[in-house]
């Protein structure tokens, strides 16, 4: 069974020195081995499987691209945060429908974008709709794309009802990670997140309903675990429905093999007519999330750079490419030309080593500070690991927690862009500086006057000192710059 | 006796084409159709009609 590794752990640079150390000592092939969440005792094998997800490695979400395509429309469930009318609300924000697919149109998609996109490592069947559901399309899927492009990683997402009875051959297919979503493990509390289910030909409702979709999703997961094949646990966080539940969600699905926990907010409104948009249930303010995830008893295991990627997105987390790839944009013929990726995974090594050089120098350099506070710091970047992006540009800020005990990323601020063709609009900064509560600094390639102003304003600091600088050398620079001039001044 | 689909409010998910034990619905163009011809409202084979059950959207699957 796998162990619930920590996004940290499986950072390269702990991992480097302790897969030379595991082979030094003989190796360990089993995934169980140690003794249980450090980066010792992660098997190179799983490693190797997450260093290029961008959504299960944290490091590799920098430099690598997912995309998904809709081939399962079915559902076999009806959420209380979905409206089947728009794209699943959990797995895809919801407002726009996704372009739905054959397997034959989404194997077009796939082979085009591979050649385009040099950053492709993952595609994903997330919805709308379920993906063991709706099996024999997925299935067909992955087969066809499996042999046109065969180091792509494949994953999908699912409920849990449809999954125990496809997962021999979710194994056969190679198929390395699985996301189950599971929102509860009290049936009393999945009767106000789940209306109904359908299994065994007839609709359930209520308790009962839960408690069918809880066993199945238990038995799931147990399974794949038992397979080596890593499991994300998507929750949605639903104040005060099972926001307080998620803690023993948490230590359950952790206990049964869990690779990675993912809290998600609750995305609500009423113009998406989903029954909790209608019905007023609010989502978590950001830091209701962060507190939660800070609560969990081990904060570090949880994905923290989850961006609710849409169900047909495509690109780098956070960037959504996939409107330039809708089908009647594609030529009728593709052939999958590897060159452009195989080049970029070249460049991505190289500075991949650059970047932990860097990032133990600005760690060794914060180390040096003493009683200094611990500060959220909001970063525009475009990718790529680095403070590249334009202030007025930015659709999103990565947000990383730094303290003299060293950088950690804690999660993602998304924002309305400020800039829009050369102006800004004083009521999108209104809206920024609403979404950046809690933020002490914001560090970004550049930035105009008149924002920089309403932002002290806001108690937000604000610098574009440190452009196209590595994220934490810059985050490592402006606290050293901050706190040893304050030390000095109480000296 | 037949089902049939509210075409305005359907979703074209297909989870009814999945579902059908007589192989009734079908895409025709952009939309799912039953066949009347075809289509035994699931008598003698299950409880309630398995498109109706499985339907996301109420009030989509329902008798001619």
């Amino acid at each position: 069974m796998a162990n619930l590794i920590s996004l940290d752990s499986i950072k390269p640079v702990a991992r480097a020195e302790t897969m030379r150390e595991a082979l030094e000592s003989g190796g360990c092939s089993s995934a169980s081995c140690g003794s249980s969440d450090g980066p010792a005792d992660m098997d190179p094998a799983v490693w190797a499987k997450v260093k290029d997800h961008p959504c299960y490695s944290e490091e590799a979400h920098h430099y690598f691209a997912r995309m998904h395509v809709a081939v399962a429309p079915a559902c076999n469930i009806q959420c209380n945060y979905c409206n089947r009318k728009y794209d699943c609300a959990n797995e895809s924000r919801p407002g726009v429908v996704s372009e739905k697919l054959t397997p034959e149109q989404a194997m077009r998609k796939v082979i085009a974008v591979a050649n385009e996109v040099p950053q492709l490592s993952v595609l994903g069947i997330a919805g709308p709709g379920d993906a063991c559901y709706d099996w024999r399309k997925t299935k067909a899927t992955f087969d066809q794309i499996a042999q046109q492009i065969p180091d792509i990683k494949l994953c999908l997402s699912t409920n849990g009802l449809a999954l125990p009875e496809h997962v021999d051959e979710i194994a056969r297919m190679n198929i390395d990670h699985v996301t189950i979503t599971i929102n509860m493990i009290d049936p009393e509390i999945g009767a106000k997140i789940y209306p109904w289910i359908f299994h065994n030909h007839r609709r359930y409702e209520g308790v009962e309903a839960s408690q069918i979709l809880h066993e199945r999703q238990m038995l799931g997961l147990e399974m794949l675990a038992a397979r080596n094949i890593l499991v994300k646990v998507n929750s949605v966080m639903i104040p005060g429905v099972n926001d307080q539940h998620l803690l023993e969600v948490n230590r359950v699905v952790k206990a049964k093999g869990a690779f990675l926990h993912n809290i998600m907010p609750l995305i609500s409104d009423p113009a998406h007519g989903t029954h909790y948009g209608l019905t007023g249930q609010r989502g978590p303010r950001a830091l209701e999330l962060k507190a939660l995830q800070d609560r969990l008893a081990d904060g570090t295991k949880l994905m923290r750079h989850c961006r609710q990627c849409r169900a047909d997105a495509v690109g780098l987390l956070g960037e959504d490419r996939g409107q330039e790839f809708n089908l009647d944009l594609l030529p009728e013929e593709v052939a999958y030309d590897p060159s452009k990726r195989d080049a970029y995974r070249e460049i991505v090594a190289v500075e991949l080593g650059e970047h932990q050089t860097h990032k133990k120098g600005a760690e060794a350099g914060l180390a040096a500070v003493d009683a200094a506070p611990a500060v959220l710091v909001a970063i525009a970047t475009k990718g790529g690991g680095r403070i590249n992006q334009h202030f007025g540009h930015a659709s999103e800020f990565q947000v990383f927690e730094a303290s003299p005990e060293g950088i950690s990323f804690v999660g993602h601020r998304k924002v309305d862009q400020y800039c829009q063709g050369g102006w800004g609009e004083d009521a999108t900064l209104e809206g920024m500086i609403a979404a950046l509560e809690g933020i002490d600094v914001v560090l970004c390639a550049k930035i105009g006057d008149c924002p920089k102003d309403s932002l002290a304003a806001a108690g937000i600091a604000v610098s574009d000192a440190w452009p196209h600088a590595w994220i934490e050398s810059g985050i490592a620079a402006w606290y050293l710059a901050t706190y040893r001039a304050e030390l000095r001044l109480s000296a | 006796m037949a089902y049939k689909i509210v075409a305005s409010q359907c979703t074209v998910c297909g989870a009814c084409e999945f579902e059908c034990p007589n192989v009734a619905i079908r895409m025709k163009g952009e939309m799912y159709l039953i066949d009347p011809k075809k289509c035994t409202e699931c008598a003698d084979q299950f409880d309630t009609p398995q498109c109706a059950a499985v339907c996301p959207v109420p009030k989509t699957c329902i008798p001619a």
